[in-house]
Parts: C-alpha cells; structure tokens; sequence
C-alpha cells in the first residue's frame, strides 16, 4: 500500500495536468467554444479549416527556415569553439563560462538585447555597417530576412549551451583512436573530421532534437520583436497557438492547431533520428 | 603561432558574447542624453532609468512573485521528484513499469498540445490570476523524477536496510537518509527546476492579467511592449538588467554547477 501512498500525489497530477488535458484537447477539435458561451459541436469544421489556413503552413514554413538556419549554424559554431577550448588552454573556465552566459539569462532580456543590435536606424548593427560606409540592413523589417535575424540571435543564445555538451562528447571517444592517429602522422583538423565528427554523432543529434523542439516552442522572441510580422514571416507554431486561443478565444481551433504542430515535432523528430542513423 | 590564433579566436568569441550584455548594463546606467549613444564609458553613472522603471511599475513586487513562485516550485519538484523516484528505484510494487511509461512518455509529449486546456483547468478552477496557477501545474515533472530515480538506484541497499531496522518509515528514509546522499541530484534538479521557472514567460502571459501577480519576466515584457516604457531606451534596458541581474549573480557564483547541470540534461529551462 505505501508504494501507492507514495506516487499518488503524481498519479493525481498527472491524471489533472496530462491525461486530462490532452484528452480534452482531442475533444475539443470537435468543437467551437469561446469559454464564456456554451460549446457547440462542430465536426470535422477545425480540420478543414486547418488544411485550407494558410496561415498554419506559413508559420510551419517559418519554423523551417528557422531551423535551416539555426541548426547548421549552431553545429559549426559550437563544434569549432568547443574544439578550440578542448587544447590545453588558459582560462579555459574563463571562456567557456562566457560562452554559456546567453544560455542562463531569460529569452526576454536576450530579445531586448538583440532589439538594440537589430533597429534599423539606431540599431547597433546598422551604425557599424554605415560607418563601414555599408547600406542599412532591414533586420526585422524585411519580411525576408526577419526570420534568419531571429535564428541568429537564437544561435547566438543557445550555443554555449552545445558547446558545453560537445565537449562532454569530446569526453567519449577512446584516447587510443588519437593515438593510433599520430602514429599514421594524421594532422590535427584530419583527426577532428575522420576520428572526433563520427564518434560524436550521438551528441550532433542530441543537438539537432533540442533545437528542433526549442524551434517549434519559438514564442517570446517573435512576440517581442515584431509580433509575428512583417507579413508573418515570423509568426511561429506558438505565437500562432496563443494568438488563436488568448486573442480571439477560438479553443477549439486552436487546439487543433496545437494537435497538429505536436504530431509535426514528434514526426520532424522521428525522421532526423532516422536520417542521422543513417548517416554512422 | 598556432596559440595566437586560438586566443585571438577565443577572445573575439569573449567579447562577442559580453559586449552586449556590457552594453545594456552602461546604457542603462548612462545619464539620459548618452543612453542612445550605447556607449561603453558613459560620463556619469545615474540611477535615473531603474528609478523611474521601479516607479512606473511594481518591479519590486514582481521580483518578490518571482522569488515565491520559483522557490515553491523547485521545493515542489525536489520533494514530489524524489518520492516518485524512490518508488520507482527502491520499492516493489504492482504498476511500477506502467507509471515509468507514463513518466516517458510526459517527457515526449509537446507542451503545445495541452497549452490550451491546461488554461481551460485553470479558468473552471478559479485559479485565473491567483498564484496557484503559477505555481500547482510545474510542481512535478518527469526530469526531476528520472533523476532521483537514477541517483537513488546508486545508493547502497545496505543504507536503506539499516536505516528501516532503526524504524525509518519510507518518508524518512527519502528525506534523512537518500538527500544527504544524493546531493549532486538535488543540486541539478534545483537549478534547472529553479531556472526554468524563473525565466517562464508564456504561461504568466496567459493565466496573469493582475498587474501585482506578474513575475518579473512578464513584467518586463508588458513594460517594454506596452506604453508604460514610452520608448525610452534607457528604462526597457534598465528592466532587462533587473530581470537578468538575479540569475546572472547566481550564475557568477555557482557557475560551474550551472554548467554541469544544464549539461548533463540538455534542458535550459
């Protein structure tokens, strides 16, 4: 009996906050409701209005470009710094303490970093372009490029963080492999690609997952930023979720939406696992 | 050669990622007429933009909601964690491999999906702008318990065995006899639990509308987005610096745990 005793207050809020809720939100594609006014049954209506949304696909396609963007960058980026700080090095703590910094401070004060880098007139960015005698870049204003500027900054954010795990991969491969290395007289960058790159694909996949995940939970950068514009070409998979649901109140719609941008991670998710055991 | 290089690349690296954290400290410290400027030696040192930030909206409240609302969580999930964790890697129990299932699969689950009821429970319950609905839905959670369920899977048999003929009921042994030996645990679970909840800032903007129930996240988000800030530069940075400031100071004196632990789990909260 006491094994019970013990897990039941997780049992309890497990069945309330999880099980519940997902199931209530199946049922709710079902419907209309608002909340206030009482629900009404509507069918299949949220699925088709889902597959004709061009909004939907737009903030999907949003969240690939963000990805096509952040994930090579932050691969490359966090892999040559991590093998730099992984040489016998001073003030190796020093460094990677700096590096990890952007991935401890809150999103928000982040965005508001980046907004002074980002602004087209006084924007940090742009003074140094001008003085360089460059043009102005529209950052956030340019629907083309707003969304790789907030995949930069998210690079920008999250890196530290890949390069702490890169070099706990680094940890991983046997020493022997180096050493068998130095006696064929391989260079330094030629043991990197042949013996440390595919010994440490699990933690490049590891990588791709968290900012696959972090991709489609992009909430407060864009909401900070530019609300979603200009011409939604930064609206994501939340800010999309939150609009529906705590703008206009269409719960069922949105979730709905939430159903379908959950099945698109689990199956993004499933397929890169695929493609990357391929890949060894 | 070869060294100057790497250094060269590190130190530029260095400043890529404090310059603009350095920035907004002195721009928000900087005297009105050079706030723009973003300068890195402002003239003077002026206090004006955090004065008028704290004036304007109840930052210091906000600070204080935060501290609570974190505090209790991460309680929350060291005690929560570490029970269910105990049960699934010490006690036998018919369901045991069924409710290890569960907890997996909570941990694949995408939050978008039970973003909109979960603020549907909140709304029937009354908890709308109250703490509980801060608090309640982020007292347990699946990584707190795996890794409670991994530690406490080290501990000697023997501690447990001992410590249950001097008459330990389980609660004692959990709090008595496994914390004190399963410090690195609780030390990770803590930061990541306590980090993850401080810098949370969907779920306050949409269960808070209560100005004195904002944690300082949402705060700051309202103030920079919404009028009160009037565009001026000096007072949304001097509100980042306030929102950052807490974490950073922890960071500067705990760093190497924060590493670890953000590390060994992959999660930043």
């Amino acid at each position: 009996m006491i094994p019970y005793l013990i897990i039941s207050p997780y049992i309890i809020f497990f069945l309330i906050f999880i099980a519940f809720p997902v199931l209530f939100s199946i049922f709710l594609t079902f419907n209309k409701w608002n909340i206030i006014s009482p629900m009404q049954f509507s069918g299949f209506k949220n699925y088709i209005r889902l597959f004709q949304d061009a909004l939907f696909f737009k903030s999907i396609y949003n969240t690939f470009i963000f990805l096509a963007i952040n994930i090579p960058l932050q691969i490359v980026i966090a892999l040559f710094l991590a093998e730099i700080l992984n040489q016998k090095i001073k003030f190796r703590g020093f460094f990677r303490a700096a590096f990890f910094l952007p991935v401890v401070v809150s999103g928000v004060v982040v965005t508001i970093l980046w907004q002074q880098l980002y602004g087209f007139d006084t924007g940090l960015l742009n003074r140094i372009l001008v003085s360089l005698g460059f043009g102005r870049i529209g950052w956030l204003i340019d629907p083309k490029l707003a969304m790789p500027s907030i995949a930069i900054m998210a690079t920008w954010k999250n890196v530290g963080l890949y390069i702490v795990l890169f070099l706990v991969g680094f940890q991983t491969v046997p020493k022997q492999y180096y050493e068998a290395a130095d006696l064929e007289g391989a260079s330094h960058w030629q043991k990197f690609f042949k013996i440390t790159m595919p010994m440490i694909n699990p933690t490049i996949f590891l990588v791709v997952i968290l900012s696959t995940v972090g991709g489609f939970s992009l909430f407060i950068e864009p909401y900070i930023l530019t609300g979603g514009g200009p011409l939604n070409s930064t609206l994501s998979a939340v800010l999309y979720i939150y609009k529906e649901g705590f703008f206009y109140y269409h719960m069922g719609y949105a979730s709905t939406l939430g159903l379908f941008f959950a099945l698109i991670i689990v199956s993004v998710v499933v397929i890169q696992k695929k493609f990357i055991e391929k890949e060894v | 050669m070869k060294k100057t290089i790497i250094y060269t690349i590190l130190i530029f690296g260095a400043i890529m990622f404090l310059y603009p954290f350095l920035l907004m400290i002195t721009a928000s410290i900087a005297p009105e007429n050079e706030i723009s400027k973003l300068t890195l030696l402002p003239s003077s040192i002026s206090l004006n933009s955090y004065k008028q930030v704290f004036s304007k909206v109840p930052m210091g409240r906000a600070f204080i909601n935060s501290l609570i609302v974190s505090s209790t969580i991460t309680l929350g999930v060291l005690v929560f964690g570490s029970m269910v964790g105990y049960a699934l890697s010490r006690l036998e129990f018919k369901g045991r491999n069924l409710v290890f299932y569960i907890i997996i699969f909570t941990m694949t689950l995408p939050f978008q999906i039970t973003l909109i009821p979960q603020y549907i429970i909140m709304v029937k319950l009354g908890w709308v702008d109250t703490y509980l609905a801060l608090i309640v839905p982020y007292l347990m959670n699946a990584l707190g318990i795996i890794m409670f369920r991994q530690y406490f899977k080290a501990i000697p048999q023997d501690l447990i065995d001992a410590a249950r003929i001097d008459g330990c009921g389980e609660l004692r042994i959990i709090f008595r006899i496994l914390w004190p030996n399963a410090l690195p645990a609780l030390v990770t679970v803590g930061i990541i639990t306590f980090m993850g909840s401080w810098n949370e800032v969907l779920w306050p903007l949409i269960v808070i509308r209560d100005q004195n129930l904002m944690t300082m996240p949402q705060m700051v988000t309202l103030f920079v987005l919404g009028g009160r800030s009037e565009g001026q530069l000096g007072l949304k940075l001097a509100s980042a610096v306030s929102l950052a400031l807490p974490i950073a100071i922890a960071y500067m004196f705990f760093q190497k745990y924060f590493i670890q632990s953000i590390a060994s789990t992959g999660i930043k909260g």
